[in-house]
């Protein structure tokens, strides 16, 4: 069908007239701004947070183009496609997973590389698109709202590669990829005594959880609890990033003044935690706006999945969109103090390869989805 | 996939979705808006709490230490000074490894056991961050230089310049200045914190301690700006520290040199004081040690010699010496049963030789075989004759003469900056009797009256109480303090005199004594006639040092037997008899009529006061008055020109 329409694409001809050019990138011209708005504004915290140091800015540029290449070659291909491409990608991500277990490197403890001639890449981050793909593709073609047996089928194909990272160990990741698994379960309509009685399930299987973690991560939960039990240790991050933010106010110190992160005070300050930099210098009003920046992306990747032609596109539109919402909340959550230390970097604005590609390979599946909707029907 | 497709609604698949994806869209905005309030409670309402904070986190204030305050003899000659020293520092945040550290120090500069033994004491200690904690001091060009090119894998090793405490005389002052050393844990508690916060030495023994107020200034502050590894990124505001004041003593360093010189070799204590102001103009005791030593931490083997040595370098035997003054209090004696009316002044006895309390009772001798004849006050002073002193005092009885005795400032600290002098022993009955030696006899009384028995004096306060005799009863409360340098731009150096400065709130306050005023003025002439006698008399026991001069010598002879110094515990066989032989003392001042300085020499086992101890004491006072001359020709000259 699809193939049919765009053989013929004078049949529309009023639509190609408005578009123009533009419409042959088949990239969403409003999600490209916000994304560029965003770029350029993390770069700019970025060269304050490096210290000022341009080689940082530069090699993030670098790769934010890696992945804008990415994005428009995705953008160029059909959904259907991903369908189809999504089990095999599943299966070999999954022994990627395995392979990491195996025979990956790493460093502080976790095994989250795995080292090919020439580079390295870690197989969790494609997997971040890949799941979302898989359960996409298979409830689309399913009745929805999903029977019992298709969602614990999906929860099946969530667990496995989310306890293969979990063992890594790698919780940040691991909590982002059952998220983008468990959105596509939530917006394919599952009924709510479900949602329900999974949260039911989950709140006494906490403890549960506990047992399983390592020691470094319990660590970790304690000292979100109560940080002032151990501030030169473990405490220190939060201590260092509540005083960050805190002390930069309404209105900040200033681009490249903040005093804890220019003094080194703040840990992590181009990576995990460069919302404290950007909070200390430029303000409330500067988060604020980034804050906005992102409230556009997602209300933008919203409006793609609710236009989007068939169930797949929707789903996958709705779990990307969603699941940059968690890397955002998680991460600025984590900064000042309301969730625990997880590593989960703020989109395109930390300091750091894989993310950013994967990030933008997810808006490369959004413009994919928006870009082929009109050359379905009408 | 079409098998499934036919089952699907697309329409109702879309409606759903529409409706979840706006839940989710609502539950964003409600976690932004967590988000929100979140950072307005951290940015607005705790706003000021963690400013201050991240304040806290990198403004330190570095507290500098002031410059301790030189010390100058009367004439301006420096005797402490502060000289620049080299020495190794760790910074312990800094210090991956300490003891991988040290034994890669060990490699380059020798450290000794006792300076890694206090270097780790002090890495203990109670220590701000990032403060360095010294290992070795003054440190050589050459290991300064091994050092610094392998600082790169020395990481948090420093070699840091500081001024520390230098005394150009060495041995020879040590007891009249005392030194300073590095503070301890228990001088730090009892010193101001705060002011001390940079400071590492103390003064720890006489001038330098006692005069530590004056000496040591004020803290001076940088407030700085550092990163989180505490280096220091700029200076914020600075309050420069006050340094300590200078001061000026009455010592002169020439006379100290001269009167030092007179007995070397022996184990001796000279005291001057310059009786118009009671300013120490000198004052020895030998032997002495090197001060210098001790400022940064002496070695236990070189303390270990100094503290057995059997001439007792460490003691300070112009203060803390308590001799049996023998002969030399007699004029003081003579004075009491006079001015008492115990005897008239005319009062004359046979002496045969020796006094017995009751007829045929003990003999108590006199130094002359056969004794003096008849003898009256004045020969009894210039022929030093027991006999006569056994006779007025067994009159008078002890408190008379402990009283008089008393006023002259024997048996008490009179000094004002001496924290280390002692007050010898007053015997009085109620002395004995509270120290449980028992009840008073006569013959206690007879020994007082020469100077021996449990009578104990001082060289400082033979010094002293020759002093106030020549003042005729005016006191001038011994002293080392001159005044305090002041230096001005406009009219160059010149001397707060000490007695405006205000050095209330220093410890060791001491007993100021009221004028001696007698019942018949009369008799201060009287005794001072019969102590010139002593030195220029035609019979007077120091008649040999009175000769060859253009004015008079008060004076008198000494002759202790020796009772043995309690810290004198090593005796060994080859040096018994020596260390038998008397202690020699004499006390005088000069001019007599108009006098200028007042001196007491006591040399351990000297043997007799007239042989031994007068000679030393009339050199002294030839040294002063050549001074005075010199000085006096150099002021005509400058005058002249």
């Amino acid at each position: 069908m699809a193939d049919f329409q765009r053989s013929m694409p004078d049949a529309q001809p009023h639509l190609a007239r408005r578009r123009g050019l533009w419409s042959h990138t088949r990239l969403d011209a409003w999600l490209l701004l916000f994304i560029l708005i965003l770029c350029g504004y993390g770069l700019l915290v970025l060269y304050s947070a490096s210290g000022g140091d341009m080689d940082y800015v530069i090699r993030q540029a670098i790769r934010m183009a890696a992945g804008f290449f990415i994005m428009i070659v995705l953008a160029q291909m059909r959904p259907r496609l991903f369908a189809r491409w999504a089990p095999a990608l599943y299966v070999i991500s999954l022994g990627l997973l395995v392979a990491v277990l195996l025979f990956g490197v790493g460093a502080k403890g976790a095994q989250r590389w795995i080292a090919l001639p020439g580079f390295r890449f870690q197989p969790a981050e494609v997997v971040k698109l890949v799941l979302p793909l898989m359960i996409a593709g298979y409830l689309a073609n399913r009745p929805l709202p999903p029977s019992f047996r298709h969602i614990m089928i999906s929860l099946v194909l969530i667990f496995m590669p989310v306890v293969l990272i979990m063992k890594q160990p790698d919780l940040g990741t691991s909590l982002l990829i059952a998220a983008s698994g468990v959105f596509v379960l939530l917006l394919s309509g599952i009924y709510w005594r479900y949602i329900f009685g999974a949260l039911a399930v989950a709140a006494t299987g906490l403890p549960g959880l506990w047992m399983v973690m390592k020691d470094y991560q319990k660590q970790r939960v304690l000292t979100f609890l109560d940080p002032e039990s151990d501030p030169l240790g473990a405490g220190w991050n939060i201590i260092q990033s509540k005083a960050a933010i805190g002390s930069g106010g309404i209105d900040g110190k200033g681009w490249m003044l903040g005093t804890q992160s220019q003094l080194d005070f703040l840990p992590e300050s181009h990576t995990d935690f460069i919302i404290a930099v950007m909070a200390e210098e430029l303000g409330m009003i500067g988060v604020l706006l980034l804050l906005l920046i992102y409230l556009l992306i997602i209300a933008r990747g919203l409006v793609i999945a609710a236009k989007a032609q068939d169930s797949f596109g929707r789903l996958v539109a709705g779990s990307v969109t969603l699941t940059f919402f968690v890397y955002v909340f998680v991460n600025i959550g984590m900064v000042c103090g309301l969730l625990p230390v997880v590593g989960v970097p703020l989109p395109l604005v930390s300091y750091g390869g894989t993310s950013i590609v994967t990030l933008m390979a997810g808006f490369g599946l959004l413009m994919s989805v928006q870009a082929h909707r009109q050359m379905i029907s009408h | 996939m079409s098998a499934f497709d036919s089952l699907k609604d697309h329409t109702k698949e879309g409606r759903v979705f529409l409706s979840r994806a706006l839940i989710a869209f609502v539950v964003v905005l409600l976690l932004v808006g967590v988000l929100i309030g979140r950072l307005y409670h951290l940015q607005v309402i705790q706003h000021d709490n963690l400013a201050a904070l991240s304040d806290d986190n990198r403004v330190q204030l570095k507290p500098v230490a002031p410059t301790r305050g030189l010390i100058y003899d009367r004439n301006g000659t420096l005797l402490a000074e502060n000289r620049p020293s080299y020495s190794v520092t760790l910074l312990k945040e800094k210090v991956g490894d300490i003891e991988a550290t040290l034994a890669e120090l060990q490699k380059l500069i020798p450290i000794t056991d006792r300076e890694l033994k206090s270097f780790r004491k002090r890495l203990k200690q109670r220590r701000r961050p990032y403060e360095t904690v010294p290992l070795r001091f003054r440190l050589n060009d050459d290991e300064i230089a091994r050092i610094a090119v392998n600082y790169q894998r020395l990481p948090g090793v420093q070699v840091e310049a500081d001024l520390i405490r230098y005394y150009p005389f060495g041995a020879g002052l040590v007891h009249a200045l005392g030194y300073v050393g590095r503070i301890n844990e228990k001088e730090l508690k009892r010193v101001d914190s705060t002011d001390y916060s940079a400071t590492h030495y103390i003064g720890k023994l006489g001038i330098e301690k006692f005069y530590e107020p004056l000496l040591h200034g004020d803290v001076g502050y940088h407030k700085v700006e550092t990163n989180a590894r505490g280096r220091v990124m700029r200076v914020l505001e600075r309050a420069d520290p006050v340094p300590g004041k200078d001061i000026v003593l009455h010592l002169d360093i020439r006379l100290q040199q001269a009167a030092e010189k007179l007995v070397e070799g022996r184990r001796a204590a000279i005291v001057a004081i310059d009786p118009k102001t009671g300013g120490i103009l000198a004052m020895v005791s030998n032997p002495g040690y090197d001060p210098n030593l001790f400022v940064t931490g002496i070695s236990t083997k070189a303390y270990k010699a100094l503290r057995e040595s059997p001439d007792l370098p460490l003691f300070n035997r112009a203060l803390r010496g308590q001799y049996p003054p023998g002969s030399t209090i007699k004029p003081m004696v003579a004075m009491s049963v006079i001015d008492s009316g115990i005897v008239s002044p005319a009062h004359t006895i046979h002496d045969p030789g020796f006094f017995t309390l009751t007829k045929g009772g003990r003999h108590y001798r006199d130094w002359k075989r056969g004794g003096h004849g008849k003898v009256g006050l004045e020969m009894a002073i210039y022929q030093s004759c027991d006999v006569w002193f056994y006779d007025v005092s067994n009159r008078a009885g002890v408190d008379v003469i402990s009283n008089y005795l008393g006023k002259f400032g024997l048996g008490q600290v009179t000094s004002l900056d001496l924290p280390e002098a002692l007050p010898g022993i007053l015997p009085s009955k109620a002395w004995k009797k509270k120290t449980g030696r028992g009840s008073w006899y006569s013959g206690d009384t007879l020994n007082l009256s020469i100077g021996q028995g449990w009578m104990l004096t001082t060289p400082l306060q033979l010094a002293t109480a020759s002093a106030v005799m020549a003042n005729r009863g005016v006191w001038k409360q011994p002293r080392m303090l001159k005044g305090v340098m002041q230096h001005s731009q406009n009219d160059g150096n010149t001397i707060v005199d000490g007695t405006i400065i205000d050095i209330s709130g220093l410890e060791g306050t001491s007993a100021v004594l009221p004028d001696i005023k007698l019942k018949n003025d009369k008799y201060w002439q009287k005794i001072i006639d019969a102590m010139i006698a002593v030195v220029h008399g035609p019979r007077g026991t120091a008649r040999k040092v009175g000769k060859g001069i253009d004015f008079q010598i008060a004076g008198k002879t000494g002759t202790a037997q020796v009772v043995g110094i309690k810290q004198d515990a090593v005796y060994d066989a080859e040096s018994l008899s020596e260390r038998h032989r008397d202690h020699a003392l004499f006390i005088a001042f000069a001019p007599a009529d108009k006098p200028e300085i007042a001196v007491s020499v006591i040399v351990e086992n000297g043997g007799g006061g007239s042989s031994t101890a007068a000679p030393i004491a009339r050199k002294v006072i030839d040294a002063f008055m050549a001074l005075k001359q010199q000085d006096a020709d150099v002021k005509e000259l400058e005058r002249v020109l």
